[in-house]
């Protein structure tokens, strides 16, 4: 099978289509919420609890934030081979799930070492490094093959609702504490934050273990072997789609770039850069479903490309003298549709194409390819930011994404064969 | 699956009551009343004990006013504190009587304050996330208020430096000398903390040395007290010294525990800090001439400031 016959599957009859995407999906959608509930609770309140509850340098935090980075991605990649392996895909989703929650729990117990809050980080990323492949995995698995951009769409809907909620919920218990005043002390409030959020994400393990199915692979299909492995190495589509994987990663230099560029433009202070990525996150929320469908219907890897379209629409309007509220509006737009047009997309154009034996070792092999892809762009992006000014920036931005564009053009180009 | 269904709504009503159990247990307690608070003389603290935290606190006494950061001199206070949930903070300008005079919002968590010693120019301090230069690492502001003028500096950043520096640098802990004018802080750009002097005036800082972080002006203006990373390491936690501008002569003060403060002169021989530990801090004095020990000055509070009778 190549990418031509899964690019553009067989229309299904239009009314079940979101049904039939099946239980399994809106399951693992549902631990997907409840679990980035608990993660984004954490998120919007970390750099507070360092810096007001524990007195730590911001400085030192930046050490700590560059622990984890490397360690993941060589995890996920044996988590993938684990999951194949043993055939055992939600048990190390599982795992992956259960190692967040327990560092949660670590958050509370550690006191004031930077090295141990470092340690604890570096836990809940190798859980979410570990999850993410055999989840994707059990998502191709479980929906039918021509809807995979519908059951993309709707876990990563219900993945960004759980992003969008989980700094409200952590909001709203600092406010019913009383410690909206956060000083030096409000460790109660603090910890009232951290253990809720460890309940949270039990509850998420649990809902796992209650209502996720595994996949039952064929009684005959043989388990993956080493030299299965290397054949996967070696298999062009896995290759091509890793290095659309790789491309996709670099040329998401965007958000911080596209924030940093509005600030310029708007006058809009640093401290909002949080506030954009909620907005980003609301239209990317708003807008997987949508770009699921329409990927189903014209063709995934049509969408993947409509995404870099969007990406560099960002970078032209970055470079018009407009400036204002609209302007903010209408990027934060753009940029949760190039997400949605991108990152679900591109897994439902992969899945049908790994065989099913070693699908969760493809999966992470992409994924890890875009992640460790992204943190060189983002590296590269610190020296560019230093040299060029503002237009220069954007144009160069500009470039990159028409080029990442026709690259993965090439690489996911349906084949007549 | 109706089996499974009873779980997973038990569990969730289950997660409720621990939500509402973990908020109970965090409310913070009313504050008592207490005998009004003003600023004259004598040693002030923002309160880590849970009865009073956040609050202003001397001599036994709490004050309404409640902050994160503090720092007074002659009259004037400067509070750095939250404005609504999580996101946003603001510095707030208070009189001798720690009434609100002008307050303006700040974006940032803040970390350090100061007024100068004659309540006319304040200083902070905030870390901000997001800068995308140093990928999502924090980074530090440092901005002025002229109280006299109402002229407003955002952020050190804009002003020249000499020699020039790297487009990466970042500006904490300024301390003021007596003129209005002049002030130390620390300025950071590729690894490096150094030392620098400036002029608001003259929109300029100058590098005076490396390895000296939150600089504090001794009310004579000789001296420097400030903190420096352990064999340039902040990963190895920081250790208080003085350094004497006129020679360059640097002691180490006896405190041995890893301070990360901006210290104060308690008086022309004796710097105070505040020290961490979990769940609260205790403010301590330390002899500023090297000799002597650490001895305990107010337990259960931080950001201490020291108001002198003559002001």
């Amino acid at each position: 099978m190549y990418l031509s016959t899964i690019d553009r599957p067989a229309a299904a009859s239009s009314g079940r289509r979101w049904t039939a995407i099946g239980a399994n999906v809106v399951a693992l959608g549902l631990v997907s919420l409840v679990t980035d509930v608990s993660a984004e609770m954490v998120t919007a309140v970390l750099p507070a609890y360092l810096v007001l509850g524990l007195g730590m340098t911001p400085l030192a935090y930046g050490a700590v934030d560059g622990i984890y980075t490397g360690a993941t991605a060589v995890l996920r990649l044996a988590g993938g081979w684990l999951a194949d392996r043993t055939r055992r895909r939600k048990t190390v989703a599982g795992v992956g799930y259960g190692i967040s929650a327990i560092a949660k729990l670590g958050l509370l117990a550690v006191g004031t070492p930077v090295t141990a809050i470092g340690g604890v980080i570096a836990a809940d990323r190798m859980g979410k490094g570990l999850r993410t492949a055999p989840r994707d995995a059990l998502i191709t698995l479980s929906a039918p093959p021509a809807l995979l951009g519908r059951a993309f769409g709707v876990h990563r809907t219900l993945d960004a609702a759980g992003a969008f909620l989980g700094p409200l919920v952590a909001l709203s218990i600092l406010t019913a504490t009383g410690s909206a005043a956060l000083t030096a002390a409000s460790r109660d409030a603090f910890d009232a934050v951290f253990l809720f959020s460890f309940a949270v994400a039990a509850f998420g393990v649990l809902l796992l273990v209650l209502f996720v199915k595994e996949h039952r692979d064929p009684l005959a299909a043989p388990r993956p072997r080493a030299r299965d492995l290397a054949a996967l190495a070696r298999d062009p589509r896995a290759r091509r789609l890793t290095a659309a994987g790789c491309v996709l990663g670099l040329a998401t230099i965007g958000d911080g770039f596209v924030y940093l560029l509005l600030q310029r433009r708007s006058g809009l202070a640093v401290g909002w850069f949080p506030v954009l990525a909620v907005g980003t996150n609301l239209a990317y929320l708003l807008l997987a479903g949508l770009a699921g469908a329409v990927a189903d219907r014209v063709g995934r890897a049509r969408v993947l490309l409509g995404g870099y379209l969007l990406l560099a629409a960002i970078y032209l309007a970055l470079a018009t003298p407009w400036h204002g509220m609209p302007m903010i509006a209408l990027i934060l737009l753009l940029n949760g549709a190039f997400y949605a047009s991108t990152d679900g997309v591109l897994m439902a154009l992969a899945g049908p194409v790994l065989p099913a034996t070693l699908r969760t070792t493809g999966l992470s092999m992409i994924q890890t390819g875009q992640a460790v892809a992204y943190l060189g762009s983002s590296l590269l992006f610190g020296l560019v930011w230093q040299t060029w000014d503002t237009t220069a920036a954007v144009l160069v931005a500009l470039a990159l994404t028409i080029a990442a564009g026709v690259t993965t053009g090439f690489l996911v180009r349906p084949r007549a064969h | 699956m109706r089996t499974k269904l009873v779980v997973a709504a038990a569990a969730f009503a289950l997660l409720i009551a621990v939500g509402i159990g973990v908020i109970r247990h965090a409310r913070q307690p009313a504050l008592s009343e207490s005998a009004p608070l003003t600023l004259h003389s004598g040693l002030y603290a923002v309160s880590t004990a849970p009865a009073t935290q956040g609050h202003l606190i001397s001599a036994g006494r709490v004050a309404a006013l409640s902050c994160s950061r503090f720092h007074a001199a002659a009259g004037t206070g400067i509070c750095l504190r939250p404005d609504g949930p999580l996101a946003t903070y603001q510095v707030v300008v208070v009189d001798d009587q720690l009434r609100e005079k002008d307050k303006f919002p700040l974006v940032g968590l803040p970390n350090r304050a100061r007024v100068s010693p004659s309540g006319r120019l304040l200083a902070w301090t905030v870390f901000v996330t997001g800068d995308s230069y140093n990928n999502g690492k924090f980074s530090t502001r440092a901005g002025i208020l002229d109280t006299a003028t109402g002229d407003l500096v955002g952020t050190l950043e804009d002003f020249t430096v000499r020699p020039s520096a790297a487009a990466d640098r970042n500006f904490w802990g300024i301390t003021f000398t007596s003129d209005d004018d002049h002030f130390y802080a620390t300025m950071s750009t590729r690894g490096h903390r150094y030392l620098v002097y400036g002029s608001v005036s003259g929109r300029s800082v100058s590098v005076v040395r490396d390895g000296v972080e939150c600089p504090s002006l001794s009310p004579d203006g000789t001296r420097i007290a400030f903190k420096s990373a352990v064999d340039g390491d902040p990963a190895r936690g920081w250790r208080l010294s003085v350094l004497t501008l006129s020679t360059g002569a640097v002691v180490p003060l006896a405190e041995a525990r890893s301070v990360d403060d901006q210290a104060v002169w308690l008086s022309t021989s004796t710097v105070g800090y505040a020290l961490r530990r979990p769940g609260g801090a205790d403010v301590w004095a330390v002899p500023a001439d090297g000799s002597g020990t650490p001895s305990l000055l107010l337990a259960d509070a931080e950001s201490p400031a020291v108001l002198s009778s003559s002001s």
